[in-house]
C-alpha cells in the first residue's frame, strides 16, 4: 500500500509549455525540409512557403490549443512527434512530386487536414477512453464489415495487386487502415471482460502454462480472418499486423506466455504453408532471398531502394541532389529508401527514433492507465503502430520479406494518415486520464464530517 | 497487466533495434559494394553529371565537357568530329569506349592519383572535377594522315593509318576511316543518339571499328620484312647475298596450279638467284617463299613473336585485335579434327610472303618498322602522354618501356638498307622525300577470295639512319582504285612522314 500512497501523493504536470516548444521544433523541421527542397531543386525557397508554412502551423496551433482545453494532462510528447514526422513526409513526398511532375502533396496537406480536425474531434467527442468499450461489438462488426468491402464487386478495387481498397465517389480508401483502430478497442472491450477465464492455466510444458483447449476459439477465429486476408486480399502485411495485434494483447490480458507459444507456432504454421502454397508470397520471399537475381523485374523495386540507401549513406546526398524517384511508389511504401538516399543515415536513425518515441510512449500510457481496458487499448495501439513500422520498414530495408503497408505519417495515402491521427487522439485520451490527478476523496473517510455536512445553495 | 506491458516494451524496443541495426549495415557498411554495382544507375548518372576532364592533343581539347542546361549539366563533345573519334571514343550515361574507358578513372575524377585534387575541391565547395589526359598524338600527322586515307580510298573507301615514333613507342597518328561524329552519340536526346547508332551499325563500312587496331588482314608483302629479318638474324643470308628466286616455283608437297607461287609480272624476279636488294626492291614471291622454308617455320615465328605477333602490347585502348603467327595446324579429316601439328613447307612458304594464317593490324606491321628503325629495339606503343589534373598540373607523365629487343642492332641495319634502296630504286618509290632518306615496303595481300580486289599496305619510317616517325598504312576497300604496289599507301606514308618531319 505504501507505493500506491506515494503515487496517489504523486501529480503529473501539465507541461503543455513543453509541448508548445517541441511543437516549434517540429514546425522547423517540417517547414525547413519543405524550403530545403525548393532550394535544393529549383535553387530559391519555394514561392509558396509563406502559404504552405502557414497552413502547417495552423494545423499544429489547433491541434495543441485542442489539446490545452480538453486534455490537459495528455503526453507532451507524442503531438510534436508526429507534426514532425508529418511534415518531413509532406516535405519529401513535394520533393518527389517536383521530380515525377505530380501533385501529391497538396493532396496529402487535405488529407492532414482532415486528419487533425478529426484528431480534434475525437479529443472533443471522447471526453474519457472507456465510453469505447461500450462499443466492443459494435466496433468489431465494422471492423469485419470494413475488411470484406473490398472483396465485394462494385465497392472494392484492386489496387497494385492487393485488393484493399474501396472507392467511394472520387476517392479510393483502404478500410484496413480503419479496422485496425476498430479491431484493438474490440479486442480491448473483449479481453477486459475474458481475461480470467482465458487466463486459466491448462498443461504445463516446459515451464510455460499452455492454455485449455476450450479457451482456443477466440485465438482460432483471427488465425482465421488472417489467413482470409493473407488469401483472398493478398495482403500480406495487414495479415501479420492483425494477428500479431491480438496476439499481444491477448498476452497483455492473460499474463500468459503460453498464448505467445500458441500464437507463435499458429503463425509460423500459416505461414509457412502460405509460402508453399501461394505464388505472390513465395515470390516475395524470393525478392527478399535474392533480390538481385531479377534486378530489372521482380527485384527493380527493392533493389533501387538499396541503390538509394546505399547512395545515401551517412549523411545523404541533400533534398534535390539524389534521384530517389527510380524508386516505384517511392512516395509511398518505399518512402523511407527516398529519405535515407537524400537525408542518409542520419535521418533514417532520427526517423527510427522518433517512430520509437511513440510507441514508447503510448506504452508508458498503457503502463500508468488506471484502467485494464485503457492499458489494453494502449498497449494494443503501441503495437500496432510498432509492427507496422518493423513490417514496412523492415521490408524496405530488406530485413525481412516486403509486404504492402504504409509507413505512418510519412506515406502518401489519405486513409492511413487519418486513421494515425486518431490513434494519437485516442493515445493522447488515454494518457490525459491516467496522468490527471485524481480527485480527492480523502475527506469523504469521515463519517461525522459526512452526517454533519453543510450544502451550500446558491441562487442563480 | 504491467509486467507483461513491459515485457512488450522490450520486445518492440529489439524490433527498434534490429532496424537500425540493419539500416546501419545497409547504408554504412554495405553501401560502399552497392555503390559499385555497375548495374546502379545511380553511379553512372552522378558521373555523367559532373564535369570530366578534357582529352587533349597538345593544348587543344579533341574531348570536353561543355556546361548545359538539363538534367545532366555537362555535355561531352568533341570539337574535331570524325578525326579523332576512333581514338577519343564516345562517352553515354553508364558506358564508354576508347580514351573515354580506358582513361575513365581520370576523366571522371575518381582516379586515386587524384585524391589530394578532390580533398582540395570537398574543402573548397568545388564539385569535384576529373583530371586531364593528354595524348600523345601528333596533330599534324594525325590530320594528314586522315586526309590523304580519305582522300586516296574515297568515301566508300576502309582503311588505317598508324604513325609511331621509333625511339619511345609514342603513337603520332592513328586513323581509321571511314569514321564518325562522336557528338551524336554523346548527344543528350535519346533519340539522336539513338538513330545515329543505328545508322553507323547499319552502315555495311563498320565506321564504329578502329580498323588501327581491331582489324587484322593478312599482311601480304610487308612481311617479308620478318621474314627477311628472320633469315639475317639466324645468319641463313646477308644483304649482300645471293637468295635463290624464279619466275615461279610449286610449292614442296603440292600439285595444281594454285599452289604455284609467281611474282605477278615482275620480271627483276625470274632468274634463279638474285641479290636480296633485289628480292626486297621487286617484292619476289618466290624468293621470300623459299626464304621462309629456308628459315625454318619456328624461327620464322620467334622472329615475328619478337616483333609483337600473339601478343598484346598497347594498354591505353580496347579492345584490339591480337596480331597472329599461326601456332600450328589443325586439319581436318572425315570431320574429325586431328592433333594440332607444326607447318609444314608449303604453309611455311606462303607464311613467308604474309598468306596463309598470318595475319596483322596495321599497328602491328608499324611496330614492325618501328622497331627496325629503332635499332632492333621494340618499345611499348602508347597513347597517353600524361596525366593531368582540372588545373593542368601534371601528375603522371608515362615513361618510354623497351618491351624487347626484337633482332640485332646488326640485323637493323641491314634491314634498313634492303629497305632503303626499296624506296630508292623499287616498288616503294612513292614515298621517296626530297632530302630525306627513307625506308620502306609496299604490300599487297590477296583476300583468298575469287574476284575481290586484293588488299593495300605500306609501311616505312625516316629518316633511315636516325628514324623520327615509322608508318603502316592500310587499304582494306578503295572502290575504283588499283589497290596493288604502293601506288596507294606509299603517298599517304609520305604525307605522314612529312607531316612529322617538317615540324
Amino acid at each position: 500500500m505504501a507505493t500506491n500512497s506515494a503515487l496517489m501523493g504523486f501529480v503529473h504536470r501539465r507541461r503543455r509549455g513543453a509541448e508548445l516548444f517541441l511543437l516549434v521544433l517540429a514546425l522547423v523541421v517540417g517547414i525547413g525540409a519543405y524550403a530545403s527542397v525548393g532550394l535544393g531543386i529549383d535553387g530559391e525557397v519555394p514561392t509558396n512557403l509563406l502559404a504552405y508554412g502557414g497552413w502547417l502551423t495552423l494545423l499544429v496551433v489547433a491541434a495543441h490549443v485542442a489539446v490545452r482545453l480538453v486534455a490537459p494532462y495528455a503526453d507532451p510528447v507524442l503531438l510534436p512527434v508526429v507534426a514532425a514526422l508529418n511534415g518531413m513526409g509532406l516535405a519529401i513526398i513535394h520533393r518527389l512530386d517536383l521530380a515525377k511532375d505530380t501533385a501529391l502533396a497538396s493532396q496529402q496537406l487535405t488529407w492532414m487536414t482532415l486528419g487533425v480536425v478529426l484528431f480534434v474531434g475525437t479529443l472533443i467527442v471522447l471526453p474519457d477512453h472507456r465510453l469505447l468499450a461500450r462499443f466492443t461489438y459494435t466496433s468489431g462488426l465494422a471492423a469485419l464489415v470494413l475488411l470484406i468491402m473490398p472483396m465485394l464487386p462494385g465497392v472494392g478495387r484492386t489496387i497494385n495487386g492487393a485488393r484493399i481498397w474501396i472507392a467511394l465517389g472520387p476517392f479510393s480508401f483502404q478500410p484496413g487502415e480503419v479496422a485496425k483502430v476498430l479491431l484493438v478497442i474490440t479486442f480491448a472491450g473483449y479481453l477486459v471482460v475474458h481475461r480470467d477465464a482465458l487466463a486459466l492455466a491448462g498443461r504445463r510444458v516446459v515451464f510455460i502454462d499452455l492454455p485449455r483447449g476450450r479457451d482456443l476459439g477466440p485465438i482460432l477465429m483471427m488465425w482465421v480472418v488472417s489467413l482470409g486476408i493473407l488469401v483472398l486480399q493478398r495482403d500480406l502485411g495487414s495479415s501479420l499486423l492483425f494477428f500479431g495485434l491480438f496476439l499481444v494483447m491477448l498476452y497483455v490480458a492473460t499474463e500468459r506466455p503460453g498464448w505467445l507459444v500458441v500464437g507463435g507456432l499458429l503463425f509460423f504454421g500459416g505461414a509457412a504453408t502460405a509460402i508453399r502454397l501461394f505464388s505472390h508470397v513465395q515470390s516475395r520471399v524470393d525478392i527478399w532471398l535474392h533480390p538481385f537475381a531479377d534486378p530489372d523485374g521482380n527485384g527493380y523495386q527493392l533493389v533501387q531502394a538499396l541503390y538509394g540507401f546505399a547512395w545515401g549513406g551517412l549523411i545523404g546526398r541533400g533534398l534535390g541532389e539524389g534521384s530517389p524517384e527510380r524508386v516505384p511508389y517511392a512516395e509511398s511504401d518505399f518512402i523511407l529508401a527516398s529519405i535515407g538516399e537524400e537525408l542518409g543515415l542520419t535521418a533514417v536513425m532520427a526517423v527510427l527514433l522518433l517512430y520509437g518515441l511513440v510507441v514508447e510512449r503510448a506504452l508508458r500510457a498503457a503502463l500508468i492507465s488506471r484502467d485494464g481496458f485503457g492499458k489494453l487499448v494502449a498497449t494494443g495501439l503501441a503495437a500496432v503502430f510498432a509492427l507496422q513500422i518493423f513490417v514496412v520498414i523492415g521490408g524496405v530495408t530488406r530485413l525481412i520479406p516486403l509486404t504492402g503497408l504504409t509507413t505512418p505519417f510519412l506515406s502518401y495515402g489519405g486513409s492511413s494518415l487519418v486513421a494515425n491521427w486518431v490513434i494519437i487522439a485516442i493515445l493522447l485520451r488515454i494518457s490525459d486520464q491516467a496522468r490527471r490527478p485524481l480527485p480527492d476523496l480523502t475527506e469523504t473517510e469521515d463519517a461525522d464530517e459526512q452526517a454533519t455536512q453543510i450544502v451550500k445553495v446558491v441562487d442563480r | 497487466m504491467n509486467k507483461p506491458i513491459r515485457a512488450v516494451s522490450i520486445f518492440c524496443m529489439f524490433l527498434f533495434l534490429a532496424l537500425m541495426a540493419n539500416v546501419t549495415y545497409l547504408q554504412f557498411w554495405h553501401a560502399d559494394k552497392l555503390n559499385t554495382d555497375p548495374r546502379n544507375a545511380r553511379v553512372a548518372a552522378a558521373a555523367f553529371s559532373r564535369e570530366r576532364g578534357l582529352i587533349q592533343v597538345g593544348e587543344t581539347p579533341i574531348a570536353q565537357s561543355k556546361p548545359i542546361d538539363d538534367r545532366y549539366k555537362y555535355l561531352r563533345v568533341y570539337p574535331q568530329k570524325q578525326l579523332y573519334a576512333p581514338v577519343t571514343g564516345y562517352l553515354q550515361l553508364g558506358s564508354q569506349t576508347g580514351i573515354e574507358r580506358s582513361q575513365n578513372k581520370v576523366l571522371s575524377g575518381e582516379d586515386p592519383r587524384l585524391f589530394v585534387n578532390r580533398l582540395v575541391d570537398l574543402l573548397k565547395g568545388d564539385t569535384n572535377q576529373g583530371g586531364n589526359v593528354s595524348l600523345t598524338l601528333d596533330p599534324k600527322a594525325q590530320r594528314a594522315a586522315y586526309q590523304a586515307l580519305r582522300d586516296t580510298v574515297g568515301p566508300d573507301g576502309e582503311g588505317a593509318v598508324v604513325a609511331i615514333q621509333p625511339k619511345t613507342g609514342r603513337i603520332l597518328a592513328m586513323v581509321s576511316f571511314p569514321s564518325y561524329d562522336p557528338n551524336q552519340l554523346a548527344s543528350h536526346d535519346r533519340e539522336v543518339r539513338e538513330k545515329a547508332y543505328d545508322r553507323l551499325e547499319a552502315n555495311d563500312h563498320q565506321p564504329l571499328l578502329n580498323r588501327a587496331i581491331q582489324t587484322r588482314l593478312f599482311p601480304g608483302s610487308t612481311f617479308k620484312i620478318v621474314t627477311a629479318a628472320a633469315a639475317i638474324e639466324n645468319g641463313d643470308y646477308n644483304q649482300d647475298d645471293k637468295v635463290p628466286s624464279g619466275a615461279t616455283w610449286q610449292l614442296p608437297g603440292t600439285r595444281g596450279d594454285q599452289n604455284v607461287v609467281d611474282n605477278e609480272g615482275r620480271g627483276g624476279c625470274s632468274p634463279a638467284e638474285i641479290s636480296f636488294a633485289a628480292a626486297m626492291e621487286n617484292s619476289c614471291n618466290t624468293a621470300f617463299a623459299k626464304m621462309a622454308v629456308k628459315v625454318g617455320p619456328e624461327k620464322l615465328r620467334e622472329t615475328a613473336e619478337a616483333f609483337g605477333f600473339n601478343s598484346d602490347y598497347l594498354l591505353d585502348l580496347g579492345p584490339q585485335a591480337r596480331s597472329v603467327f599461326p601456332e600450328s595446324v589443325v586439319d581436318t579429316i572425315d570431320g574429325k579434327e586431328q592433333d594440332a601439328r607444326e607447318l609444314n613447307d608449303a604453309e611455311t612458304a606462303r607464311s613467308g610472303f604474309g598468306q596463309f594464317s598470318v595475319q596483322a593490324t596495321p599497328l602491328q606491321m608499324a611496330m614492325v618498322v618501328s622497331a627496325i628503325a629503332n635499332r632492333g629495339a621494340l618499345m611499348r606503343p602508347y597513347l597517353v602522354d600524361e596525366i593531368q589534373t582540372a588545373s593542368f598540373d601534371v601528375l603522371e607523365t608515362t615513361e618510354p618501356e623497351k618491351l624487347r629487343d626484337a633482332i640485332s642492332p646488326q640485323t637493323a641495319a641491314q634491314l634498313t638498307d634492303l629497305l632503303v634502296s626499296t624506296v630508292d630504286d623499287g616498288t616503294a618509290s612513292p614515298a621517296a622525300i626530297d632530302g630525306v632518306s627513307v625506308a620502306g615496303k609496299t604490300g599487297t595481300a590477296q583476300r583468298g577470295v575469287e574476284g575481290k580486289p586484293p588488299y593495300g599496305w605500306f609501311t616505312s619510317f625516316a629518316p633511315a639512319k636516325d628514324a623520327e616517325v615509322a608508318v603502316a598504312v592500310m587499304i582494306q576497300e578503295a572502290p575504283g582504285k588499283e589497290i596493288a604496289g604502293g601506288q596507294l599507301g606509299g603517298p599517304i606514308a609520305k604525307a605522314v612522314m612529312e607531316a612529322v618531319l617538317n615540324k
